[in-house]
């Protein structure tokens, strides 16, 4: 098993997310997460989806969901030529005594607090997966309260565009 | 045609435009509004059925005899809901299907209204596509997009759900110049590379099948797939959707493979060095368990939906496209291999596959006591009444029966519930056939237990003129869920005895629907009873044939094992011979 991360360029319609997800909960493929919002073009939708799944299955993942009539294209973005980022909110138990240390934690980590009370500080953090695990894990013998991550999203590296001129032709106001 | 009408007459004319002749369905609340213009079309004839369950198996087998899509109506909740089954059912075998229901007024969607399933969401999983329209000026585009998504690539239902909104609201008719569907792209030409590498594949292998699936029907490409196996020589198995694709009479074919297929066929695909897979998807039916299947075949995998392969085997050569593209364009290169001087050589195989066809023939044992023998009624049936006519089955051993005995030469004569498994196939699809192809006879073969789920379908069939045939393989019981029973819960007979020769009495309903009732009890009647049933044309006829009911459906790879380990009958397995 390994980790994929799947563009998936589809019309903004409703219910699409609905096909998506249904499509991999009945045929048993596993989402690791799932980001979906509008693209440069107002009639077209992206998701980032995560599978940890084998080649064999990332294969069959791919020709289901082109399949799905609603969906324009499919791109696999490897890590290494991809700029991949999750954004996460923690709200760590802080108090006079353990703030200093905590906020030293967020400078190291290029995070930034969001939000302060007396006995808590809210933090966010964005990046790879593996850097937030690393975060996340320095902060957990403070006491973390509550934990929220978004899905990935990712890009290609370099000067081109998934959303090349075929799906570039859906744009009508363009 | 500029004018204002209303939503409803809009879509009358879009089903007119999209070349609909016949619809299935009952009316209710939501989908009221429709029902008022279509009593005024003058070419939609619309066929009041008795629950929309038969609507939807009518349209399934009236697409499978006419190549058009099949056409079924409901209304909101539970008339939408009614439909599930066959949109199932038409999603497991790619039959062309446009279903259209009504739903709740726009406004009242998501409040729980009265009569309000999210029929949609509901159907998402078993259709290929759906349409929920709420906006009258989207009607006409919705049906145009659905009868194409419908009918090309891997065929399929298609939902479109109306709002009573929408039906209601005024708009005017413009029918879409072009269709609107970025992301839907069937490839149909194959891949010249592939084909090139399929045929050097093919003269090469020594032991090559012809893996025919029921794709070779939807693409209507049996007169091809003559030709590839004349030129070839190579032998023929043909799937239980693919029944009749093949001539049965045909020396190349070695009959039905899968869990109760033929010893010839099921040995063929399993010893087989090179399965030529054409519109056949490796279904658990077939391939028993999936690793020791044909374990050392190669494959050529063609087919119109690239989804279906590898997805349960590898193939070593995948065709996307239309089978009606793909088989002449192997017997080009095939040919062109020929010009050559290169062609392949099967004596030998056929020397193997000749005997096991030869050794292991199918066939049955006639009951001790002289009571009837299901087998026997199918075979005389399928004899008297010939190969022009059509053959709907329900599911369980009838239709195994049907698929081994009768004999098919011709496609379009076979129309069973294959993927989904659906009792109560068989006369709503009968009927929807009967109205397809008028001027042929059509069979229902069924079971007492299926006709008990559909049979509300005969008195449509008797009022709407559609002369249908019924021959009712009586055991009084499930009795494939009795055969297994019987093969592996030491004959505890749980819920599977309908007493179905006592209760109800087949005949007297048969009268009451306005149906001919006939009974068959013993061999001699057997022939004079059909021969009465093909003399009546009036009205529906339905005979009741009671026969044995401890008779099984032989041979049989239990599921879940291995080809290698089918069974010719109770205990019995076939001798391979000492060559492999």
């Amino acid at each position: 098993m390994s980790r994929h991360t799947l563009s998936v360029l589809v019309q903004d319609q409703p219910g699409v997310l609905a096909r998506v997800a249904g499509l991999f909960s009945r045929r048993g493929f596993n989402i690791e997460s799932l980001a979906v919002g509008p693209t440069e073009i107002p009639s077209v939708s992206r998701m980032t989806i995560v599978v940890n799944v084998e080649g064999l299955v990332l294969e069959q993942v791919t020709k289901q969901l082109n399949k799905l009539i609603n969906v324009l294209k499919i791109v696999e973005l490897d890590e290494a030529s991809s700029v991949q980022r999750e954004i996460m909110l923690v709200k760590v138990k802080a108090d006079a005594e353990t703030r200093s240390h905590i906020l030293e934690t967020v400078q190291l980590f290029r995070a930034k607090v969001v939000d302060v009370a007396s006995d808590a500080v809210t933090i966010e953090a964005t990046g790879k997966h593996e850097k937030l695990e690393a975060l996340l894990r320095v902060l957990e013998p403070y006491g973390i309260k509550e934990l929220v991550k978004s899905g990935l999203v990712a890009v290609g590296r370099g000067p081109r565009s998934i959303t090349d001129r075929s799906v570039r032709s859906l744009d009508r106001t363009g | 045609m500029g004018e204002q009408i209303t939503g409803a007459q809009s879509l009358v004319y879009a089903l007119e435009t999209a070349g609909v002749t016949d619809v299935f369905g009952i009316p209710g609340g939501a989908i009221l509004p429709l029902y008022d213009p279509l009593m005024d079309s003058s070419s939609i004839r619309h066929i009041l059925v008795r629950h929309e369950q038969g609507a939807g198996h009518a349209a399934e087998g009236y697409a499978y005899v006419s190549g058009k899509v099949g056409v079924c109506m409901a209304t909101s909740g539970p008339g939408a809901t009614n439909l599930v089954t066959p949109l199932a059912d038409a999603n497991m075998d790619s039959v062309p299907m446009v279903a259209i229901t009504g739903q709740v007024p726009s406004p009242s969607i998501g409040t729980d209204a009265f009569q309000e399933a999210d029929i949609r969401g509901i159907t998402m999983p078993i259709t290929k596509h759906s349409f929920l329209v709420t906006n009258p000026d989207d009607i006409p585009r919705a049906i145009a997009e659905a009868f194409h998504l419908a009918s090309t690539g891997r065929p399929g239902p298609v939902l479109v759900d109306v709002s009573k909104d929408a039906l209601q609201g005024s708009t005017t008719f413009v029918w879409p110049a072009s269709l609107d569907l970025p992301g839907y792209h069937p490839v149909t030409r194959p891949h010249a590379k592939q084909i090139r590498e399929a045929a050097r594949m093919i003269i090469e292998a020594k032991s090559p099948v012809l893996y025919v699936g029921g794709g070779v029907m939807r693409a209507r490409a049996s007169q091809a797939l003559m030709r590839l196996a004349e030129l070839t020589g190579i032998p023929v198995v043909t799937t239980l959707m693919a029944r009749g694709a093949f001539p049965d009479s045909h020396p190349l074919h070695l009959g039905m493979p899968g869990m109760h297929g033929t010893v010839a066929a099921v040995g063929a695909l399993q010893k087989s060095d090179l399965l030529i897979t054409l519109g056949a998807r490796f279904d658990d039916r077939v391939t028993g368990k999936l690793a020791t299947f044909a374990p050392d075949a190669a494959i050529i995998h063609a087919d119109i939906d690239p989804a279906e392969i590898g997805k349960n085997r590898d193939a070593d050569v995948p065709i996307v496209g239309d089978l009606g593209e793909i088989i002449p364009d192997l017997v080009t290169a095939i040919e062109a291999e020929y010009a050559a001087g290169r062609r392949g050589d099967y004596e030998a195989w056929w020397s193997v596959v000749g005997r096991w066809r030869e050794t292991y023939p199918l066939g049955y044992d006639l009951p001790d006591d002289g009571s009837l023998s299901p087998q026997y009624v199918i075979e005389r049936l399928g004899v008297i009444s010939g190969p022009e006519s059509i053959y709907a089955a329900g599911v369980g051993q009838h239709q195994m029966w049907a698929a081994q005995f009768v004999k098919y030469e011709r496609p379009d004569s076979w129309i069973n519930s294959g993927g989904l498994g659906t009792m109560g196939f068989a006369v709503p699809a009968a009927m929807g056939a009967k109205v397809g192809a008028p001027d042929r006879t059509v069979w229902a073969v069924d079971g007492d237990g299926c006709f008990q789920m559909t049979n509300q379908e005969l008195v449509t069939c008797a009022i709407n003129d559609i002369p249908i045939k019924v021959a009712l393989i009586n055991n009084s019981s499930l009795g494939m869920v009795r055969q297994w029973q019987t093969l592996f819960y030491n004959e505890r007979y749980s819920n599977t005895d309908l007493h179905s020769h006592r209760i109800p009495d087949f005949v007297k309903l048969a009268d009451a629907y306005g149906c001919h009732g006939l009974r068959c009890e013993s061999p001699e009647e057997v022939d004079a009873t059909i021969e009465k049933a093909m003399g009546m044309n009036d009205a529906p006829v339905v005979i009741d044939f009671v026969v044995h009911r401890d008779a099984m459906v032989w041979p049989m790879v239990a599921a879940g094992t291995s080809n290698d380990d089918i069974m010719v009958a109770r205990s019995m397995a076939p001798q391979w011979g000492s060559d492999d």
